[in-house]
């Protein structure tokens, strides 16, 4: 009889429940412990300046989060984003001193990132090749472009004009434009990402391509433009930094495509592709900025922080794959 | 009787609650070539494995030459002397023939270093026995058929005593099929013992000195191939009761003669030719043949999943142009994978997002969003109707049970509204509960009006649940039977060419008249 029931209600379930059973809860209670522990263990960092310089801190990096958890969904990975951010950032500002008015200048860079993410996208869909291979070349080729944009030196963009540079340094009413453009972006792509029928796709294709293809989703197309995507994004947060820096070095972004990588995995996207949110990513992001900002804080020594960055990564990726197994099993 | 060499006494193995092989004894004679049959499931491969040292029985003994042995790993089985050769070719696609050849004994072999000029001048021998193949060629560059023979070729070089062949000549021509028998003949004349698996009558009485039939998991016997014919094998095959309840057909005096879909001529230049198809409205059509007879080639190019280059479509008399799945879908044709985990559902999302992928464009609002309350609405409407055991909709597929699973992938075919579908194995790997309610959805589905085609592979399934059996062999329709018939023997029959076998039999003796 109670079976019986069961299996003619069916009903969503309630919404705190689906809550409670996020990955992203998980995540909460892990930066608030930390944040209260170390609000014991220093005095500097429960301060509004200190929250605000971590959220500032990540907020651009963000950005390239976003587009790299939607291409972990869809089953790919992109290792050329730290090379395309850089990328934006030298072309734009080499075509500003090259006389270009700055916002431009940043469409072009913007839509150059686009056009790597398209050749990239080209590789992996029509070539055949996988993302990993691709974009490891694409990773070193961008990089190679930036050296010759730049004849290898920092360009200096001190010309900039007021309200350009206002993108990355100024603030309303002490809210910085950086921390509103990233919330901006998170929840739009979180929203879509939830909703949208195109990136709905995404995840049907990286959950299981063949049943995609069997579904009728023409899955190379949305690979395709995911790929975009992710490098679009990587290119709009180029430009985001050039504002804010003022400066343009063609090494900016070595290693970024790690940690980036690094952050949607412990907010819950899978390497296989077929799962992960927008912010479980941004909370994975939040936590290994918190714990950057706790052990400077802290005096560790800059040598160890990446070591200790790479065993939370670790310690993240195991607690989830035991948990998976128990809950297969 | 000979002294055998091989003996299995009493030999019972499950996996988990199934019993895939009860009590079996078999022996096998010195230079004899032994036949073994019986249909899908009946406990042929789970045999083979246990003397291939793949499995290990968990009762029962296994006699060599005299002696009790253990057969803990497919080493040890060669090592014995004991050789299968795979039906699934089980080469290395990156290494060479001769590489490929010898992999088993090289493994064997102590020395650090290969000797490559030696290998490949005794691979190249081995192999012309069979057939001219270049040593040094990869695998993965030649056709199946070759890659059959290599496989064979492999087998040969490990000094056997006992040899198992599983449905060897399935990728071979008439050619190579004969060479091959004068090999196994050979062997024979060696000494070497043969167990020879195989669907095809005409084989096992050209070639065979004794059959031994399974049914079910059961020894059922074993006989001479002289005094026995090939209906009795047949017979000795399929000879059971058929204990499930499907739910009632169509009485006859009520189908209908309206055409909803309509095959003609259909073909791929590869593994389909010519095939003609009418399914009538209200009436589950079966499919029925040997697995590798084209039957899940022929679905999938119906539905617009693989090329055709002959033939077309018509769905209500209309010609239909379906270039890719997503033309059939707009024509109302779906597809319902055999391989449900690997094409059918997607496991690790919701059970609403499962059923709605082919439904997106109607969820989708302006903006181009989705109405996720329409959406769980929608899974919520077929989860009661399909009566899908579950906590909620948005609980992932992975958490439900294979009988379940397979409700959901039928809920979202219907989430579209289609006017045919076409399943394939429906019921693989359901327990026996949930299959039969699948049966009855099916028969309810028909009723309603959408036109039903099921390939299944497993006899009571086809005769039990369909009004009308096609049945496929070598990529084309070997024939029809309709209600009075449809038996387990005339389906065997057809798929395995036992009537052409008698055909040529009585042509050859006019012949010879």
């Amino acid at each position: 009889m109670l079976a019986e029931t069961m299996g003619t209600t069916a009903v969503r379930a309630p919404s705190w429940k689906r809550l409670g059973s996020m990955r992203e809860a998980g995540l909460v209670a892990i930066i608030l412990a930390l944040c209260i522990a170390m609000s014991f263990a220093s005095p500097h960092f429960l301060t509004l300046g200190n929250f605000r310089a971590m959220l500032m801190s990540f907020s651009v990096e963000g950005i390239v989060v976003v587009g790299m958890t939607i291409l972990l969904i869809v089953g790919g990975i992109d290792l050329a984003v730290g090379s395309v951010v850089c990328f934006a950032m030298v072309l734009s500002g080499s075509l500003f001193l090259a006389g270009l008015d700055p916002w431009s200048a940043s469409l072009i860079g913007i839509l150059a990132s686009a056009l790597i993410g398209a050749v990239m996208g080209f590789f992996v869909t029509v070539v055949g090749l996988n993302h990993f291979i691709t974009s490891l070349a694409g990773m070193v080729i961008v990089r190679g472009l930036c050296l010759i944009i730049t004849k290898g030196t920092p360009l200096s963009l001190f010309t900039l004009p007021p309200a350009f540079k206002a993108v990355g340094q100024g603030s309303f009413h002490g809210l910085p434009y950086v921390i509103i453009i990233f919330v901006a972006v998170v929840v739009l792509f979180d929203f879509l990402l939830r909703r949208a029928t195109a990136l709905r796709k995404v995840f049907y294709t990286g959950s299981n391509e063949k049943a995609a293809l069997y579904s009728g989703i023409r899955t190379n197309y949305v690979k395709f433009w995911v790929t975009v995507l992710c490098s679009t994004l990587a290119g709009f947060a180029g430009v985001i930094y050039m504002s804010r820096f003022g400066a343009a070095t063609p090494t900016f972004g070595v290693g970024m495509e790690l940690n980036i990588i690094a952050a949607a995995v412990i907010g819950g996207a899978s390497l296989n592709g077929g799962s992960g949110t927008i912010l479980g990513a941004i909370l994975g992001i939040a936590l290994l900025s918190v714990v950057t900002s706790s052990l400077v804080l802290l005096n560790v020594s800059v040598y160890w922080q990446d070591m200790i960055k790479g065993c939370i990564l670790l310690g993240a990726v195991s607690i989830d794959h035991f948990l998976h197994k128990r809950k297969a099993s | 009787m000979r002294n055998p060499v091989l003996n299995i006494r009493n030999v019972t193995k499950h996996f988990g609650a199934v019993k895939a092989l009860t009590n079996v004894s078999f022996s096998l004679s010195r230079g004899e070539i032994h036949a073994l049959c019986g249909e899908n499931g009946a406990g042929k491969s789970t045999l083979m494995n246990i003397i291939a040292g793949v499995l290990q029985p968990d009762e029962g003994e296994i006699v060599l030459e005299g002696k009790t042995v253990k057969i803990g790993s497919p080493a040890a089985a060669q090592s014995l002397g004991l050789g299968l050769v795979h039906q699934e070719i089980a080469l290395c696609p990156d290494a060479s023939v001769a590489e490929n050849i010898f992999m088993a004994t090289t493994s064997r072999q102590r020395s650090l270093l290969m000797n490559y000029r030696k290998l490949e001048r005794e691979a190249q021998d081995v192999m012309n026995r069979l057939a001219p193949i270049d040593v040094r060629r990869k695998v993965g560059d030649l056709p199946i058929s070759s890659q059959q023979l290599v496989e064979i070729a492999k087998a040969l070089t490990l000094d056997c005593r006992v040899l198992i062949f599983d449905e060897p000549t399935a990728a071979l021509t008439e050619a190579e099929t004969r060479i091959l028998f004068e090999i196994i003949r050979g062997l024979k004349t060696n000494g070497i013992s043969i167990i020879y698996i195989s669907h095809r009558m005409a084989e096992i009485f050209d070639l065979c000195d004794r059959v031994t039939v399974l049914r079910d998991g059961h020894h059922v016997s074993t006989e001479p191939v002289a005094d026995l014919k090939p209906d009795d094998v047949v017979r000795l095959m399929v000879g059971r009761e058929i204990t499930q309840l499907y739910p009632p057909k169509q009485p006859a005096g009520e189908r209908s003669h309206e055409v909803v879909l309509s095959v003609r001529a259909l073909g791929d230049d590869h593994r389909f030719d010519c095939v003609n198809i009418e399914l009538m409205k209200g009436e589950i059509l079966g499919i029925g043949g040997l697995i590798g007879s084209g039957r899940t080639e022929i679905a999938e190019g119906i539905c617009g999943l693989r090329p055709i280059t002959s033939g077309e479509i018509l769905i209500h008399g209309e010609p239909q142009a379906i270039r890719n799945y997503a033309d059939a879908v707009n024509a109302g044709l779906v597809y319902l994978s055999e391989d449900r985990k690997g094409s059918g559902v997607f496991l690790d999302l919701s059970i609403a997002q499962n059923i709605s992928v082919l439904n997106l464009d109607a969820l989708t609002g302006r903006l181009g969003l989705i109405d996720a309350g329409a959406e769980a609405t929608l899974a919520s409407d077929f989860a009661r109707k399909l009566n899908i055991r579950m906590g909620s909709v948005d609980a992932p597929v992975s958490s439900l049970s294979g009988g379940n699973q397979q409700k959901v992938a039928i809920a979202k075919q219907l989430a579209v509204q289609p006017k045919v579908i076409v399943m394939d194995e429906p019921t693989r790997g359901i327990d026996v509960g949930a299959k039969s309610e699948i049966h009855t959805l099916l028969r309810e589905l028909a009723s309603s009006g959408i036109g039903i085609i099921v390939i299944s592979s497993e006899l009571p399934e086809l005769l039990g649940l369909c009004d009308r059996v096609i049945v496929i062999r070598e990529g084309t329709v070997a024939g029809e039977l309709d209600a009075e018939a449809m038996s387990e023997e005339a389906v065997i029959r057809l798929a395995s060419g036992v009537n052409a076998q008698n055909l040529q039999n009585r042509l050859a003796s006019e012949d010879a008249a």
